[in-house]
């Protein structure tokens, strides 16, 4: 640890890479809004580390001045526990897309979760491949008509939440590309957790899926679509408060409501700190196909052991009992067990 | 009195019975007894494909091989001389591997007309005359081990367990072990349950005594100590012997280990013994995966550690995503791959050697990486530690190619001094090698062509590496077609740079005409039909690659000092591609895949022929 104080500023973590996404795409505001965000961290740049897979988001790790690899489809979380596990000192951040951590990568993002691996994972989801040009991806809607699904998709997607709550994953939250001030508040909260840190960034692809979140930005209808979350408040929302969520009665999840027709103590108070996923999850599960309903903020953060730790601890604990050098501890294991001599 | 001696100079002894009969732990205190007595040894088990087969079942046979000898030897034996069968279907499945006049040892109790029927005996092929031709030794084995304990205060099914130890007792009588070590094994393994230490025992004695006064062994025998290499030997397989120069390279590197591995035969046994040695910085990671195996050593690498992944045949096909990346990035990676028969799942738990293709060649793009291969167990310690080694200086993924036969099989080892193994260090860059302060991740070193490994956590050397093509020296993402064209070409140039060791024949005659070219585990058996033809006066030259890529810079000359150069591979000759296409020489290969190594007999018999037609 340094114990000087860094006094970044976001240029410092600009590279010196001409960015190259897309005119008007959501991932400009998501770079700025790091790169901003970045100085708040008050960690060197050498110890933070961005790791990438393969899509339009994982060009990320280029535009920004620490450490960075843009690895392969979908391995990220794989590679970024490898190097966490073995660096606790570093700061390592996980970059990746729909098809990215939910496609090809699938398995890694659901094992680095249930590990509770000390990664931040940024899952920008804009709801289709971009990189390829156009093919449904794993959260596009049913029936969604792309370039590989001229008939319509026919499969259903993925929850990114629900599916990293399924996982087990210690902290949970979403966030939308344009709201600046609320992205980098989710950002400072999946830092400042121990532990995986899973972040669902929606993410507007304006070539191959423009629009997909109007709804949630939108004046005219933001205010009924967009629920925020805020720890220790009661879960309300729309223009006018006018919407809150409660315990159906007689039944398990969570279901939206008019406020003007439930007591304010049925109100659902929102707690993130909830052990079990359960509630998290049927948070997860209120917005309908048509996004009316969407929870941003943060689901779930609780207290688990990190992988890292335990995995450091051991061998820690390990070393402490060892006697003499590496070099007697080495010849002393060559030389264990049944040996004879020949003169 | 005192029974006759009769002196041996070598013995091969196959221990087979139900793979709940103890036979493995029996093969390995015989072995163990044998060491001590300073005898050569090399020893080969083979497991049943399935976890627990039905009881007294064919695919539930479990043997364990032992060669032993007053000379050094190269190979478990191509057949035993002995068989300890304890039940029907031990001594079917082993007897066609018996020559003629073989000594069979029996355990007559497990002879019942279920247990014959059960492996398609009509009759008992103890009464029938089947086994004429071979030295019967009919022994009641469990009854008498239960008779031998009836005093002991333990249940019948643990006195009935215990015949392994009255079988052990009585080959080591037979063959003149010593047999102290076993003893304190046996009061070690069973210390929390002192009346299994008596019992076992006093089964060892039993059996010993049994030898001694029964009519049925009329003789006894002794095998002397081997002429060895003085020093100080342990017995080791070829997975223990990786696993603990894995861990003497990170000693040696002064670098944590990060071992990236999913669990499978034939090489899950590496993962097992790294995951005890915590103390040496050794962390392993049991992954979702072998992609992911492969990627956490990866990362681990990329952040200053010594990244290894092992698993087989199967498991290398998915990494190889992961090993092209490695090779882009140059960050080093070991990748142990225990060879088992393939292709797809195949016979996980028998040998072959069929990944040399895919280890070359295996990777999309112009991909070359380096590719070594141990030649014995006891070679393994070394070859570990050679693959670590070029993977760190010249930052290179490493294929380390073993297989199911040098895995399992063992050796003894002549311990290394701690401090005549390579110093592996290699520095980490600390410093901008631009100008104006600026990191170029891809300026190379002149010698060794390897880029500076730059770890997250050094101040102003914060740079951003991938799979796309890099622009040389930059690191920046390029597509300039001269660009590429000089990458590729570099990448290859980085491998040929690797020195490794000029290629070592052996021709004591100097009269050779034919070359035997083997790699890997062929050692054993090329070694011993070489000897098997030079003692007959015919003269042959070996040598043995440990080097597949890059190869000797002497090999070309070598190839072209023979008139006849043979390949012998336990694949259909993809050695024999290589160097045919690489060296334009018309090699003889000759192959097999059966799943098992090479027998030195057959490939003598071969060699006579291809020796007498030059």
């Amino acid at each position: 640890m340094s114990s000087v104080p860094v006094q970044l500023t976001a240029k410092d973590f600009k590279s010196d890479q001409e960015v190259r996404w897309c005119p008007g795409c959501g991932d400009y505001a998501i770079l700025a809004a790091m790169q901003g965000f970045l100085p708040e961290l008050g960690i060197p740049k050498e110890r933070i580390v961005f790791v990438s897979g393969i899509g339009c988001s994982s060009r990320f790790p280029y535009y920004l001045n620490t450490y960075g690899m843009h690895s392969i489809h979908g391995r990220a979380p794989a590679i970024a526990t490898g190097l966490s596990v073995s660096r606790p000192d570093l700061s390592v951040w996980v970059v990746t897309g729909d098809g990215d951590a939910l496609s090809i990568g699938g398995n890694h993002l659901i094992h680095a979760l249930r590990r509770n691996v000390n990664l931040k994972i940024l899952l920008f989801n804009n709801r289709i491949y971009g990189l390829t040009k156009g093919q449904y991806s794993p959260t596009s809607e049913v029936g969604k008509i792309t370039k590989s699904t001229p008939f319509g998709s026919a499969d259903a997607p993925f929850n990114p939440i629900s599916l990293a709550l399924g996982a087990e994953a210690t902290f949970v939250a979403r966030t939308i590309d344009s709201d600046r001030k609320h992205l980098q508040s989710v950002l400072r909260a999946a830092a400042e957790h121990n532990g995986s840190a899973f972040v669902e960034i929606y993410q507007n692809c304006n070539i191959f899926n423009d629009g997909a979140f109007d709804v949630l930005k939108a004046p005219e209808t933001r205010d009924d679509f967009v629920m925020p979350l805020d720890h220790g408040q009661p879960i309300t929302f729309g223009k006018d408060r006018e919407w809150c969520v409660v315990h159906p009665p007689g039944g398990f999840g969570l279901e939206v409501r008019r406020t003007s027709e439930v007591d304010a103590s049925e109100i659902v108070v929102h707690d993130a700190t909830v052990a079990e996923p359960a509630y998290a999850f049927a948070l997860s599960r209120l917005p309908g196909l048509d996004l009316r309903h969407t929870p941003i903020g943060v689901f779930r953060s609780v207290d688990r052991p990190t992988y890292d730790e335990v995995v450091v601890n051991q061998v820690a604990a390990a070393q402490a009992k060892a006697e003499g050098t590496p070099e007697d501890q080495l010849s002393a294991l060559l030389n264990a067990g049944d040996t004879w001599t020949i003169l | 009195m005192a029974k006759e001696t009769q002196q041996l100079d070598r013995v091969v002894i196959r221990f087979a019975g139900d793979s709940g009969d103890g036979m493995q732990l029996t093969g390995d205190r015989f072995t163990s007894e044998t060491a001590q007595l300073g005898n050569d040894i090399s020893t080969l088990p083979n497991f049943p494909a399935e976890i627990r087969a039905p009881a007294g079942t064919l695919p539930g046979v479990s043997s364990f091989q032992v060669h032993f000898a007053d000379f050094d030897i190269l190979t478990p034996g191509d057949a035993p001389n002995v068989l300890v069968a304890m039940n029907p279907a031990a001594l079917k499945a082993n007897l066609a591997d018996l020559p003629r006049g073989a000594t069979i040892i029996v355990n007559t109790d497990e002879f019942s007309k279920r247990n014959l029927q059960k492996v398609g005996y009509d009759a008992s092929p103890l009464d029938d005359g089947s086994l004429a031709s071979y030295q019967v030794h009919p022994v009641a084995l469990t009854s008498m081990t239960v008779g031998a304990l009836a005093d002991h205060p333990i249940s019948k099914k643990d006195a009935e367990r215990a015949k392994n130890m009255f079988a052990l007792g009585m080959l080591s009588w037979l063959y003149s072990r010593p047999h102290e070590s076993t003893l304190q094994f046996l009061r070690k393994k069973f210390a929390a349950r002192p009346e299994l230490v008596a019992a076992n025992i006093a089964a060892f004695e039993a059996g010993w005594s049994f030898g001694e006064t029964t009519e049925g062994f009329a003789v006894r025998y002794e095998v002397k100590p081997a002429k060895m290499h003085p020093g100080r030997y342990r017995n080791i397989t070829g997975n223990a012997g990786l696993a603990l120069g894995i861990v003497a390279a990170g000693v040696r590197a002064k670098l944590p280990v990060v071992l990236g591995a999913y669990p499978i035969t034939p090489a899950s046994d590496i993962l097992h013994e790294l995951s005890k040695h915590k103390k040496f910085g050794v962390t392993t990671v049991q992954a979702e995966d072998e992609i992911a195996a492969a990627g956490i050593a990866l990362g681990a690498s990329y952040g200053g550690s010594l990244g290894i992944t092992t698993t087989s045949g199967p498991g290398v096909a998915l990494k190889s995503e992961t090993i092209s990346l490695a090779l882009m990035l140059e960050l080093p990676l070991v990748v142990v791959d225990v060879q088992r028969a393939g292709p797809s799942t195949g016979m996980p738990t028998k040998t072959e050697q069929a990944d040399l293709n895919m280890a070359l060649y295996g990777r999309h793009g112009e991909a070359p990486v380096a590719v070594i291969a141990p030649r014995s167990p006891a070679d393994c310690f070394d070859a570990a530690i050679e693959a670590c080694r070029i993977a760190l200086t010249y930052r290179t993924p490493v294929l380390l190619l073993s297989d199911g036969y040098i895995a399992n099989g063992s050796e003894p080892w002549l311990l290394p001094e701690v401090d005549s193994l390579p110093d592996l260090q290699v520095p980490f860059a600390t410093e901008p090698n631009g100008e104006d302060g600026k990191f170029l991740p891809y300026l190379r070193d002149p010698q060794t062509l390897a880029r500076p490994w730059a770890v997250p956590g050094t101040p102003g050397l914060e740079h951003r590496i991938g799979g796309l093509e890099k622009k040389d020296v930059t690191g920046d993402i390029s597509y300039d077609p001269a660009n590429h064209d000089l990458m590729v070409r570099t990448r290859a140039a980085r491998i040929e740079a690797i020195e490794v060791p000029d290629l070592v024949v052996e021709d004591p005659s100097e009269q050779a005409k034919v070359l035997v070219l083997g790699w890997g585990s062929t050692f054993g058996p090329i070694g011993a039909a070489c000897r098997d033809l030079r003692q007959r006066g015919l003269a042959v030259a070996q040598a043995h690659l440990r080097h597949l890529n890059p190869m000797p810079a002497n090999l070309g000359e070598v190839l072209k000092a023979y008139d006849r150069v043979v390949i012998p591979e336990m694949n259909l000759g993809q050695l024999a591609q290589v160097i045919r296409g690489r060296y334009l020489v018309d090699v003889v290969a000759y192959n097999q895949v059966r799943g098992l190594p090479f027998t030195s007999a057959e490939l003598a018999s071969m060699l006579e022929e291809v020796v007498k037609n030059v």
